[in-house]
C-alpha cells in the first residue's frame, strides 16, 4: 500500500509536468474508429443542454455537437454526450475522454493560453445582466447603489459585480446562494432586490416566478461572454472541422439556406451556395471530411438561425431575442468568414 | 364464597385507559399533546391539499398544471427518464428484467414463512449481479452495447448502492481481520488502507476518480466515469465497513477463540465457523447502517456529472416550460429514496429479531 501511494505520488508529479498537450493523437482518427462524436455538455441548463422528456438531450451547445457529427459522419445522431460539472470539464477534454466542450463556456484568455485549448468560435454571445422586482421601479442598474443582490456562488458573475459596482462607485450587499433554484427563491421570497446571472439564465429563471412578468430583465450588460466550442490544442485539423462546421452555419443563414429549403439549393446557381454545399469545389476534402459536409450539417441540424430559434429564440419558454447574436448585416455581430 | 371478577374500570382500559395513560397523563403530557394536535391539524389541510385535492395528477403538457397543488404531471412525463437515464426505450426491458429480480430476491425475505427465502437471498448476492452484470452493458449473447454513459436514474441508484454493499461487506471483513492479525506487514497494510480511506471525504474520492486519474492514465486508457467512481466507492465503503466488522470482532469473548483453538480447528475455520457468524450477527444495526448511508451517499456521484436519480430531477427541474416544480421533484427523489432504506431498516430489525441478539430475553 505505501509502495502504491509512492507511485500515484510520482504520478502526479509526472502527470503535472506531461500533462499540457501530451495528448497529441489525430481526433478524426479516433472519433471514425469509434464511430461517434464524444461531446461534453452541462448536466441541465435550459435552452444550452438538458434532457428532454424522451431523455434526448436539446439545446444549442448540444446541437452544435450534433452539426459536427453531421460534417463528420452525415448523421446527427453519432454523438454522445457525457454531462459534465464546471470543474471537471476541461479535465476531461485535457485528458481525452471527449472531443468536443461544448457546454456553456466563456472564451477567456487565461482558459486560452494556460490551459492547452482551442476555442473554435462563439455560438452565443451572452453577459451578465439583472433581474429586478418591477415594484422596485428601477429601468437601469446604475439606480441600484446599496441594493441587495442575489447571487450564485463560485461563478465569475461574484466577480464581474464587484468590479461594475466599484467602477460606477456604488455600494452592494452580496445574498450568496448555492444553486440557481435557491438563488431564484431567494430572489422570489424577497430576499434581495435583485438577481444577477449570465442574461441567458436570467430568462430561464424569471420563467420560474410564480408571475413571471412581476419582474424586469434590465438593458445594462455588465460583462462579456462570448460561449462556444472548445477542442484540444495540438490537434489543427479537428479544430478546424469543429471551427467551421459552426462557421457553415451561419454562412447558411447568411446566403438563406435553411433545413427545409436545402435540397433545392443544390441546384442553386449561386457560386457561394455551391461551395458551401459541396456542389462544386473541394471544401470538405481540405477539411478531412465528406464532400457534402456542408449540406449534410444543414439537412440535418439547420442553419444557426434555426438551431437558435429551436432552442432559446423567442419562441421557446426562454424567449431570447437575437440581439447581438443577429448576423452582422442584421444589427448582431454574428459573422463567419467565407467558404472559399 | 368468591366473588367473579370484574372488568377493570371503563376508564382505565380500552381506547380511553390508552389515551389517558400515554396522551393525558400529567400536566405537561397534556400540554405537549394539545401543542402537538394543534400542529397536525394546522398542517394536515394545507399539506393534504397540496399533495392530493389540488394537485395536477393527469394531462398533456406543462399548461395543464395550472392550480395551487403540486403538479405530479412533471413526475409522470419524466418518469422514464428518472427511472432509466438515457437506456434507450427498446432495450429498457432488460432493466425492468433486473428490477423483477431484484424484487423477487428481497421480497421474500420480508415474508415470514416464505419457503426457502434463504436461496432467493442467495441468489441476490450471486446470480442476480452476475445476471446484471451480463444484461444491463450488453454486449454479450447478440445483446446490444448500451454504453454506461447512457445509464442514469433510479436505475444508476441501485447499481452504484448494489455494487458498493456487495463489494464492500467481503473487502472489509477481510481488512478487519487483517487489522487484527499478528502478521505486522499485513496489519500494517490494512491500517494504512483503512485510515487512508477513512480519512478522506467521499466526495473527494470522487472528485481525484474523476477529474484527477484521467490525467495519471496514459494515453488511450480511459476507462469509464461510471467504473472509476465504483472503485473509488467501493473502497472507501470497505475501509467504513472494516471498522463495523472489527468491532464485532472485538466483542467475541476470547473463550470462543480459545475453546475454538482448543477443538484443534486451525485459522481459517476458527474464523469462519466460529468467529465471523457470531461477529457479524452483532452488528448488523451497525452493517445496515452503513448500507443506507452508502445509499445515500451515492447522490454525491451528482458532482462528478452522474446522472442517478437526484441528478436526473436536478436537471429537469429548470425546464423552463414548466412553472417552478422543484419541490415536486425533490419530494419525489425523498419518497423514492425513503421507500428503499426504510426497506434496509426494517429489513435489520427483521433480522435482529429472528437472530435475536439483543439478549433481550
Amino acid at each position: 500500500m505505501k509502495k502504491q501511494l509512492l507511485l500515484v505520488a510520482i504520478a502526479t508529479t509526472l502527470g503535472g509536468t506531461l500533462m499540457a498537450g501530451s495528448v497529441q493523437a489525430a481526433t478524426l482518427d479516433d472519433v471514425k474508429s469509434r464511430g461517434h462524436v464524444q461531446c461534453g455538455v452541462t448536466s441541465g441548463l435550459p435552452g444550452f443542454s438538458q434532457p428532454d422528456e424522451n431523455g434526448n438531450w436539446t439545446g444549442i451547445d448540444v446541437d452544435t455537437c450534433r452539426a459536427v457529427a453531421a460534417a463528420v459522419f452525415g448523421s446527427a445522431d453519432k454523438v454522445q454526450f457525457t454531462p459534465l460539472t464546471a470543474k471537471e470539464r476541461f479535465t476531461a477534454l485535457q485528458s481525452g475522454e471527449i472531443d468536443i466542450l461544448s457546454r456553456n463556456t466563456t472564451w477567456t484568455l487565461t482558459r486560452d493560453a494556460s490551459l492547452g485549448l482551442n476555442f473554435a468560435g462563439t455560438n452565443y454571445y451572452d453577459g451578465q445582466g439583472f433581474l429586478v422586482s418591477k415594484s422596485l421601479g428601477v429601468d437601469n442598474a446604475e439606480q441600484l447603489d446599496g441594493a441587495t443582490i442575489c447571487i450564485q456562488a463560485g461563478t465569475t458573475t461574484e466577480l464581474n459585480l464587484a468590479d461594475y459596482f466599484r467602477t460606477k462607485g456604488m455600494k452592494f450587499n452580496p445574498l450568496v446562494f448555492d444553486t440557481s433554484e435557491q438563488t431564484v427563491s431567494g430572489f422570489a421570497a424577497g430576499r434581495c432586490d435583485v438577481l444577477t446571472s449570465d442574461r441567458s439564465q436570467l430568462a430561464a429563471l424569471r420563467s420560474k416566478l410564480e408571475d413571471p412578468s412581476s419582474a424586469v430583465i434590465l438593458p445594462n450588460i455588465i460583462s462579456k461572454e462570448p460561449l462556444g466550442p472548445v477542442v484540444r490544442q495540438g490537434d489543427d485539423q479537428w479544430f478546424n472541422i469543429v471551427k467551421w462546421t459552426l462557421f457553415v452555419q451561419i454562412n447558411a443563414e447568411e446566403l438563406g439556406v435553411t433545413q427545409a429549403n436545402v435540397s433545392d439549393m443544390k441546384s442553386s446557381t449561386n457560386p457561394e451556395i455551391q461551395r458551401l454545399l459541396g456542389t462544386t469545389g473541394d471544401m470538405g476534402e481540405k477539411l478531412g471530411v465528406p464532400a457534402d459536409f456542408g449540406f449534410r450539417i444543414i439537412q440535418t441540424v439547420g442553419n444557426y438561425g434555426e438551431m437558435y430559434e429551436r432552442n432559446v429564440g423567442p419562441d421557446t419558454p426562454l424567449g431570447l431575442d437575437r440581439g447581438l447574436n443577429a448576423l452582422w448585416n442584421n444589427g448582431g455581430i454574428m459573422y463567419a468568414p467565407p467558404v472559399r | 364464597m368468591s366473588l367473579p371478577s370484574e372488568l377493570p374500570p371503563r376508564q382505565d382500559i380500552g381506547v380511553i385507559g390508552w389515551v389517558r395513560k400515554n396522551l393525558f397523563s400529567t400536566w405537561y403530557n397534556i400540554v405537549l399533546t394539545l401543542v402537538a394536535a394543534y400542529l397536525v391539524i394546522t398542517s394536515a389541510g394545507p399539506l393534504l391539499n397540496w399533495v392530493i385535492l389540488e394537485a395536477t395528477f393527469t394531462g398533456e403538457s406543462a399548461s395543464d398544471c395550472s392550480g395551487e397543488g403540486a403538479c405530479w404531471l412533471f413526475i409522470g412525463q419524466r418518469l422514464n427518464f428518472f427511472i432509466y437515464g438515457f437506456y434507450p426505450d427498446a432495450l429498457q426491458w432488460r432493466v425492468d428484467i433486473m428490477f423483477g429480480l431484484l424484487a423477487v430476491a428481497f421480497v421474500p425475505q420480508f415474508i415470514e414463512r416464505f419457503p426457502r427465502r434463504k436461496w432467493f437471498g442467495i441468489f441476490g448476492l450471486t446470480g442476480l449481479p452476475l445476471i446484471g452484470y451480463i444484461l444491463i452493458p450488453g454486449g454479450w449473447f447478440g445483446l446490444e452495447e448500451v454504453q454506461s454513459s447512457r445509464w442514469g436514474g433510479l436505475m444508476l441508484t441501485l447499481i452504484l448502492a448494489y455494487v458498493g454493499i456487495l463489494a464492500a461487506l467481503p473487502i472489509g471483513t477481510i481488512l478487519a481481520l487483517g487489522r487484527r492479525s499478528d502478521m505486522p506487514i499485513i496489519r500494517g497494510m490494512c491500517v494504512v488502507f483503512i485510515e487512508v480511506w477513512r480519512a478522506v471525504p467521499l466526495i473527494t474520492v470522487l472528485f481525484m476518480a474523476s477529474v484527477m486519474l484521467p490525467l495519471f492514465l496514459p494515453d488511450g486508457v480511459n476507462f469509464e466515469k461510471l467504473m472509476r467512481a465504483l472503485i473509488g466507492i467501493t473502497l472507501w465503503q470497505s475501509a467504513y465497513m472494516a471498522e463495523v466488522v472489527r468491532g464485532g470482532l472485538q466483542a467475541i469473548p476470547k473463550g470462543q477463540y480459545e475453546a475454538a483453538s482448543a477443538l484443534g480447528l486451525g485459522y481459517w475455520r476458527k474464523t469462519g465457523l466460529v468467529v465471523l457468524p457470531q461477529a457479524l450477527t452483532l452488528v448488523i444495526p451497525g452493517i445496515v447502517n452503513t448500507f443506507i448511508s452508502l445509499f445515500k451517499d451515492t447522490t454525491l456521484v451528482l458532482i462528478i456529472g452522474l446522472f442517478d436519480i437526484l441528478g436526473a430531477v436536478q436537471s429537469t427541474i429548470t425546464d423552463p416550460a414548466w412553472r417552478n416544480v422543484t419541490t415536486e421533484g425533490y419530494v419525489f427523489v425523498a419518497f423514492c429514496f425513503w421507500i428503499f432504506c426504510f426497506g434496509m431498516s426494517r429489513y435489520s430489525q427483521n433480522l435482529e429479531r429472528k437472530l435475536d441478539t439483543g439478549h433481550k430475553s
